[in-house]
């Protein structure tokens, strides 16, 4: 219990300011499509630079937790999710805002993000050293099968038709492939120079979502007789969070899913969100909803991706291994002040390394209350005019793809994926098994490459990959999701059959 | 004629002011192209170097730091070397021997004959690790294992073409045995592999080595000198009688591209070690645990030749 004695350094009025500028702050730059939780760590780094350190790893924590929330902000008022982490968001949270009730919809996502959010500091703070080792057993292999394991929930995700769900991942897989790759030391699909570098993962996603929405609603004009307008419904907090509370499946899943996924290093955060939807789904009575509005769906994936913020940084914290890109900046962080990571971490700077957590706890709460404070002005965005909105969009979307790497090659790639994207959408096509293949397929070549060497070296290759009992559980686990793809796919098919057969008679 | 008569003037008008302007320069902030994200060694180090710019004496205006990352650097660099400006406002930082390699290994539009060198801040030597419960204790040790058990060794580290790499091929020659190299995306995930005990051995950095040095054993240092600032117990390759130089540490500097005035690289070549030196710069770097060496623009030319010498050798077999 050792970080309640700590809890003293944060409650002065300059740490607390610093928490709520470092807040409000990650809310917004959250919220701001492109730019990621890594990004706006980043950053902020430089301000610490002239702050003493406990309060300049209160700023970067505060602003951590609260800009992984924030990212669920324009995933469900503007279908764009922030960063990867939120795609899963938008799948139902977009869908009620344009029901009219994105307010409520926002509401839960903050109260889930705290919920999953607390739940991962306080794995973070309790059980650290023991996890610490676990999370270094993972090796190649166990990261190629978790990598295979999200390429079976593809199919399912965000599709009528499993099969043009595997499609669409095919194509985000090989999007995944371009550029000049440092694993392989080869240069693949370059047909100009402005491939080279790859398509970057902020620049796909905001291509793939925003650019097809900015088409439909030009093409919609001023006035769409397609669009149905919502009145924006005002939303009770009380009741949003006795929704949020009630969904205690959705909240177990979306935690569990959330912390083992954080922990992880490599897998990355960026489908902790999915993985914890699709399991939702699965667990779940009205799995029927999901995708139509359905909170539950909203609240298993806000649990989930907050809930990794904790567990990603105990390699680092412990072993001085950053597990995800946010935790390798947050080093750099740390180092500035002359602070080591590492076994002795919370021996030596016991009062830097507590303020640091405790400011990820208390920023979780801030981030509810201003959350809560700006759902209701916020839910009105969808109110907006079409072709006024289509343009802030796109403006957004630019911003955001330059902002990631300084780049108008991104731009470009951005608009192109877009573009694609809109016909693909016609033809029932959606963007997120998309972008899962573009995230899981260097995860799983890199480390099926990486295992093939160190097999050679050992018994062989199949050895390496198919014994072992972390091994034999996560195939396990992917056999269990492919039967389970197969077994709905065909009750679905004999339900739409008895549906049109029933039509017919 | 009308058309002729403005290309003309306006040469007339830019000769003489570019003249003016590398007697003042710089009258206007500069910008430093980094070509990795935000956050990993060289944008950090690159961060702490030129913090003190704009004061008295030194440049005299702030330098800002602009990441351009991908493809391990190349596209920052292609980018500098192509489209960068040469007149003193568009710098950018170099890492020996990545862009070396890899101007040799690809089709790049860098090499060293278009890129200017001002001066060089940082040295990060390449190490040899193992597993704190390895059965290794020293270099000597690991080759013997590995004569009685040829190709069993893996060894990771940080990309192919890149300062691990190139180390690890020097080892693996001067060593006389067969390793195997098992490439990772980045440095840390590499140590975090020889960290969980899933490859034999790594080549890193020995700054991100040093901070893990409680779950490590670190065998081995790739430089001329050991270490007297962070590792005075770790013995070089030389010291236990295997031939392994310099030419795989990580030199990190400055440079422009060429064509840039001869007046404005003087006193950039002048003013940077003198940047790099001061106080605060030093203390945040050790506070970072980021080994400085300073060296002029003379010995960082000379650098920069012996490593094209070298490298065109070493990866021509390849």
């Amino acid at each position: 219990m050792e970080f309640l004695d700590h809890f003293g350094a944060v409650f002065t009025w300059s740490s607390m300011l610093i928490l709520c500028a470092g807040t409000i702050g990650g809310l917004l730059l959250g919220a701001t499509p492109g730019l990621s939780p890594t990004m706006a760590v980043a950053l902020l780094i430089p301000f610490t630079f002239h702050m003493d350190p406990a309060q300049g790893l209160m700023l970067l924590g505060a602003a951590y937790t609260s800009t992984v929330a924030g990212g669920a902000v324009s995933a469900i008022l503007l279908n764009i999710p922030g960063a990867p982490a939120n795609i899963a968001t938008a799948l139902d949270g977009n869908v009620m805002a344009r029901k009219g009730a994105g307010a409520r919809a926002l509401q839960i996502c903050f109260i889930s993000s705290a919920i999953g959010g607390v739940l991962g500091i306080l794995v973070l703070i309790f059980l650290t050293p023991v996890l610490a080792s676990w999370a270094l057993k993972f090796g190649p292999s166990h990261l190629f099968w978790v990598a295979i394991l999200g390429v079976t929930i593809i199919g399912t995700l965000d599709s009528k038709s499993v099969v043009k769900g595997l499609l669409a991942g095919c194509i985000g897989l090989w999007i995944a492939m371009i550029g000049s790759d440092s694993i392989q030391g080869v240069e693949r699909f370059i047909f100009t120079e402005e491939l080279e570098g790859g398509v970057h993962i902020i620049a796909a996603l905001i291509g793939l979502f925003a650019i097809p929405q900015v088409i439909e609603m030009l093409e919609g004009g001023r006035k769409d007789p397609r669009r149905t307008v919502f009145e924006v419904r005002r939303a009770n907090v009380w009741r949003s969070a006795l929704e949020t509370v009630s969904k205690v499946r959705a909240l177990v899943i979306g935690g569990t899913v959330g912390t083992v996924i954080g922990l992880i290093p490599g897998a990355g955060g960026q489908i902790a969100g999915l993985v914890a939807y699709d399991q939702s789904r699965r667990f779940s009575r009205n799995s029927a909803k999901y995708g139509t509005g359905e909170s539950e769906g909203v609240v298993a994936a806000e649990s989930a991706n907050n809930a990794m913020v904790g567990p990603s940084l105990v390699p680092l914290l412990t072993l001085s291994v950053p597990g995800s890109p946010t935790a390798a900046v947050l080093l750099g962080g740390l180092l500035i002040h002359g602070i080591f990571p590492g076994p002795d971490l919370f021996q030596k700077h016991a009062a830097v390394a507590f303020s640091f957590i405790n400011s990820m706890l208390i920023g979780q709460i801030l981030m509810l209350v201003f959350g809560l404070a700006i759902a209701g002005l916020a839910a009105k965005v969808i109110e907006v005019k079409p072709p006024i909105l289509a343009s802030a969009i796109l403006v957004l979307a630019v911003f955001g793809s330059y902002s990631v790497q300084n780049s108008m090659a991104d731009v470009a790639i951005m608009l192109v994926l877009g573009i694609g994207m809109y016909f693909l959408a016609r033809y029932g096509f959606s963007p997120a098994p998309l972008v899962l293949g573009i995230i899981l397929g260097p995860i799983a070549e890199h480390n099926y490459v990486q295992g093939r060497i160190i097999g050679e070296a050992q018994d062989g290759i199949a050895p390496y990959f198919l014994t072992g009992w972390l091994n034999i559980l996560l195939i396990a686990l992917v056999l269990l999701s492919l039967v389970y793809s197969i077994v709905s796919e065909i009750r679905v098919k004999r339900q739409e059959r008895a549906a049109s057969a029933e039509a017919a008679s | 004629m009308k058309k002729f008569a403005i290309a003309a003037a306006a040469l007339a008008v830019a000769v003489p002011a570019g003249h003016a302007a590398a007697a003042d320069y710089p009258t206007k902030p500069v910008s430093l192209t980094v070509a990795y994200s935000p956050g990993g060694a060289t944008d950090f180090q690159a961060r702490i170097v030129t913090m003190v710019a704009a004061n008295k004496g030194l440049l005299g205006q702030p330098i800002v730091i602009l990441n351009r990352p991908g493809a391990g650097g190349k596209v920052g660099w292609n980018h500098f070397a192509s489209r960068a400006s040469t007149d003193g406002y568009q710098m950018a930082a170099y890492n020996v021997p990545h862009f070396i390699a890899q101007s040799i290994k690809f089709k790049t539009k860098y090499n060293i004959d278009n890129l200017e060198p001002i001066a060089n801040w940082g040295a990060d030597p390449a190490v040899l690790v193992v597993n704190k419960n390895s059965k290794f204790n020293s270099v000597k040790d690991l080759t013997a294992w590995a004569k009685d058990n040829p190709g069993k060794v893996t060894v990771s580290g940080a990309g192919l073409f890149v300062g691990h790499h190139i180390a690890f091929l020097q080892i693996q020659k001067a060593l006389g045995v067969k390793l195997r190299y098992v490439p990772h995306k980045g440095g840390a995930p590499a140590l975090k592999s020889v960290l969980g005990g899933q490859v034999m051995a790594g080549v890193n950095n020995l700054s991100d080595s040093y901070r893990s040095r409680s779950s490590l054993k670190i065998i081995g240092i790739a430089d001329l000198q050991r270490d007297k600032q962070f590792l005075p117990d770790v013995p070089t390759f030389k010291e236990q009688g295997y031939d392994v130089d310099d030419s795989s540490v990580n030199f990190r500097g400055i440079m422009v591209r060429k064509g840039t005035p001869q007046a404005v690289i003087d006193k950039l070549a002048a003013v940077m070690p003198k940047m790099f030196a001061n106080a605060r710069v030093a203390k945040q770097m050790r506070n970072g645990g980021s080994p400085i060496r300073i060296m002029d623009r003379a010995a960082v030319q000379k650098m920069w030749k012996e490593r094209q010498k070298f490298l065109t050798g070493l990866l021509k077999d390849l």
